[in-house]
């Protein structure tokens, strides 16, 4: 070692608790995260594809896509709101209810309307989840949890407790089922929200100032980042998704019900976003992994499936890779601190 | 633990000279890196011992290799003669050695006496005696001069009182060594005086206290033995009587540092105004009107609850401005919007790196360019390369070491981390900066780079605030200081009359001639 301390960079971090083990393991740890989720994937594709002949089929994959297009816009918004130290329980009657608005509206309008009301119901309920959690500062997991009730009690006021079909509204179909290049226009809607979302996350200012807000939300304030603004945004794109999602399914299967989606969607959402390794605890997250996590469990579901496995147990391998996911990030996250 | 266990922990008897804690040749790596190498020391009883250094030199792992947070690689620790074998911080208590750390172990959601009994707690038949635990708790107070209220929910602490909470609990379990890591970085010059007195009588009555600390003058008051550690090796172990603080700082060193702070380089007579507060009124801060100019250095000293950060927070327009106003540069500033100040050119850094300025686990380059990411990036879209380019540039002019910038901030020494929020500070440069306990947890060597730093900012013209608990900081760089007590402006000293006396006067008593 030598003699002074300024001339030689290196030395004052020297007995800093093991700097270069600590940062060689971040290193890992940083491509774990997308590592924890990509090679199971793989793994889990390759051995579907040796184990069942039809899974590779084109037909069964653009399948698994198309029944996945509504959950995967809804989660890569959901990301979004994680990272910002916050959570969306109320994107399953959202959808149900943007779907329900949807079809009703189609009834007598034209199809671009019904769609446009859709949309707006998501769009408001996120504004008011986002205005609720920040303004007047109720935990998002309460807000949204009680706002999942009054949607969903909207929803039924709205249909009546009926069936809501969209079969017969001129374009609703043509909106989710027309194909291009063999693949039905909901799996590319889902495609391109997937990316625009996970690009904003990655590289603009405004997915970097998400990330500081979940992060550290006061440190983040103090350094000139608007949090609260941000955090309504991240809940009025969540809101927005959910919304597409219920018409994209309502028109994807040609009818939809006030009891569509509801709190069974939320959590497959969520658990297809914590597997996907975003943390629960904000301030760290991607989209790009998001869709890799809910495609993982629906690959699980057809993998069931297609090898007749009993469907009770796919609910049981589901909790168990969630609390693997969730483990995984405290150890990431133990090892960095 | 109940009573029983307690009494039951083994106790030494005063100033035996067979209890010392002798440390012999201890070595410690961390991932191939060597933190101490080869160590020496021998902790008597009933002895206030300081550990010296710079951040990184090992003085921390030290501390943890005998409180038994750490276990050594190679070497061996006896206790009285009896070797120790300890591979966790129970053990260490197990043997009467306690630690207070740098990061407080409090239980936020507990009150002020179940943290201070916290684990030991003096239970019958799983009941908790309260009555019991109550006189205990006054028992301590009394002791330590502590003025707590036992059933305060310790989440509405201060960090100096959650301190005292943890020393109250080191003397509840009757530690035989103390391993104190840097116990007054938090307080305000009174309550470090308090803190000063128990370790005094700490050692009075036996205990061995360990005292790592970056503040010399309190090294060389309270101590009796000081060792100076440097890149992991023992540099020397000598008696307090015979040091300096010139000598200490040489084996910290290895060198001298021409002086603590750089000469004072005065704005000129014409420099305009930059900063104009009016009549400000805001929670804990009282009708409080003075002027920045181009180029100055305004150091805000007083004690901690003052209102100086409360201040600063009110003039950054971060708090709930009820009256007056905040001019920068004839701009009125209002509203509640830390956004808007940033923009017009006047930026804080706060208190509190940790929980109030970077993100933690965020790489250096994101904690950077957090602030003014809109000059790296067209339309929203962060240009990675430009952002790269002024973060390093960033990094090299506040002296930044880091191996990377995609580290993470918590990798980075804490000198480190207060610079990269200098750095972040000056990615576009502002018209007034408020630093708000700038140096505090910082290593000196770190600290004088700092200082450098915020001389070099003003004579480039920008107006800085510097608050400060510790007062030869703000005699040191202010141009002119204002002292506040109560949320008011107590005293306002420029040229010959900044002294230490006036402003500990005006921090202390009421009604000062200002």
């Amino acid at each position: 070692m030598t003699e002074t301390l300024t001339d030689h960079p290196d030395v004052e971090d020297l007995g800093n608790a093991g700097l270069s083990m600590k940062s060689g393991l971040r290193r890992l740890f940083g491509s774990w995260r997308t590592a924890g989720i990509l090679i199971p994937f793989l793994i889990l594709f390759v051995v579907l594809s040796i184990a069942s002949s039809p899974f590779l089929h084109t037909t069964n994959l653009i399948n698994i896509l198309d029944q996945q297009a509504a959950v995967l816009c809804i989660a890569a918004a959901g990301t979004l709101v994680l990272v910002a130290g916050g959570i969306d329980l109320s994107v399953g009657s959202t959808y149900a209810l943007a779907g329900v608005v949807a079809g009703e509206v189609g009834q007598h309008h034209s199809v671009v309307w019904a769609i446009l009301a859709g949309l707006l119901v998501g769009l408001v309920v996120g504004l008011l989840n986002g205005v609720i959690v920040t303004v007047f500062r109720i935990s998002p997991l309460i807000t949204t949890l009680a706002m999942s009730y009054i949607i969903y009690g909207l929803a039924l006021k709205v249909t009546n407790g009926n069936l809501v079909l969209t079969g017969s509204i001129p374009g609703f179909q043509t909106f989710t089922n027309s194909t291009f290049l063999t693949v039905p226009s909901a799996v590319w809607m889902a495609i391109g929200v997937v990316i625009v979302l996970a690009v904003v996350l990655s590289r603009t200012t405004y997915g970097r100032y998400v990330v500081a807000a979940g992060g550290n939300a006061e440190a983040a304030r103090l350094a000139g980042v608007r949090v609260n603004a941000i955090k309504i945004i991240t809940f009025v794109i969540s809101g927005g998704a959910a919304a597409l999602g219920g018409i994209i399914d309502a028109g994807r299967l040609g009818s939809i019900l006030s009891t569509s989606g509801g709190p069974s969607l939320s959590f497959l959402v969520l658990a297809g976003i914590v597997v996907g390794g975003t943390s629960i605890a904000g301030g760290e997250g991607s989209g790009w992994r998001t869709a890799l996590g809910v495609l993982f469990i629906a690959l699980i579901g057809n993998g069931f499936n297609l090898l007749g496995v009993d469907p009770n147990w796919q609910q049981i391998v589901l909790g168990l890779i969630l609390l693997v996911a969730v483990g995984l990030d405290m150890w990431a996250r133990r090892a960095k601190a | 633990m109940s009573e029983e266990n307690l009494d039951g922990a083994p106790h030494r008897a005063a100033g035996t000279t067979g209890d010392d804690l002798v440390v012999t040749g201890v070595s410690k790596r961390f991932g191939g890196v060597p933190a101490l190498q080869n160590v020496s020391v021998t902790i008597e009883a009933g002895k206030v011992h300081a550990f010296i250094g710079e951040n990184g030199a090992g003085k921390s792992t030290l501390g943890k290799i005998i409180a038994g947070v750490l276990a050594p690689d190679e070497g061996a620790l006896t206790l009285g003669g009896r070797a120790l074998h300890m591979t966790s911080p129970r053990d260490g208590l197990t043997h009467g050695i306690v630690t207070i750390a740098q990061e407080l172990a409090i239980v936020p959601g507990l009150t002020v006496a179940d943290n201070v009994f916290l684990g030991a707690e003096i239970a019958t038949g799983g009941f908790v005696r309260r009555r019991e635990l109550r006189r205990r708790f006054r028992e301590l107070a009394h002791r330590t001069g502590f003025e707590l209220r036992p059933e305060t929910p310790a989440a509405y602490l201060s960090t100096a009182d959650k301190q005292k909470v943890e020393i109250m609990r080191a003397l509840s379990r009757r530690a035989s060594i103390v391993v104190m890591d840097e116990p007054s970085a938090a307080l305000s010059s009174h309550e470090s005086k308090a803190l000063h007195d128990i370790i005094r009588s700490l050692a009075a009555s036996g205990t061995a206290v360990i005292l790592i600390s970056h503040f010399l003058s309190e090294v060389l008051s309270l101590s009796d033995t000081i060792t100076t550690l440097r890149d992991g090796h023992l540099i020397s172990t000598v008696d307090a009587r015979g040091a300096t603080q010139e000598s200490l700082i040489v084996g910290m060193l290895g060198r001298s540092l021409s002086a603590t702070f750089p000469e004072k380089q005065f704005p000129h007579d014409d420099a305009p105004v930059v900063l104009e507060v009016a009549n400000l009124c805001a929670p804990k801060v009282d009708n409080c009107t003075f002027s920045l100019r181009r180029g100055e250095i305004l150091g805000i000293a007083g004690l901690v609850g003052a209102g100086r950060s409360e201040l600063a927070r009110a003039i950054f327009r971060d708090a709930k401005v009820s009256a007056g106003s905040v001019r920068l540069g004839g701009d009125n500033l209002s509203g509640h919007n830390p956004h808007r100040s940033i923009h017009r050119g006047l930026v804080m850094i706060p208190e509190s790196r940790k929980e109030l300025g970077l993100m933690m686990g965020r790489s250096v380059r994101e904690n950077v360019s957090l602030s003014r990411l809109d000059l790296v990036s067209r339309l929203s879209w962060v240009s990675r390369l430009r952002e790269r380019r002024a973060v390093a540039s960033l990094m090299e002019r506040t002296t930044v070491k880091a191996a990377s910038m995609s580290l993470p901030a918590t990798m980075l020494s804490g000198g480190n981390q207060q610079k990269l929020l200098f750095a972040r500070s000056m990615m576009k440069t502002p018209a007034v900066l408020i630093a708000d306990e700038p140096t505090r947890g910082v290593d000196v060597g770190s600290k004088r780079a700092i200082y450098d730093l915020l001389v070099e900012m003003a004579r480039e013209g920008m107006g800085i605030i510097v608050i400060s608990s510790e007062l030869e900081e703000v005699l040191g760089l202010a141009h002119r200081v204002l002292v506040m007590r109560h949320g008011r402006i107590s005293a306002e000293l420029a040229g010959q009359d900044i002294s230490e006396e006036a402003v500990l006067e005006a921090a202390f008593t009421e009604n000062s001639a200002s």
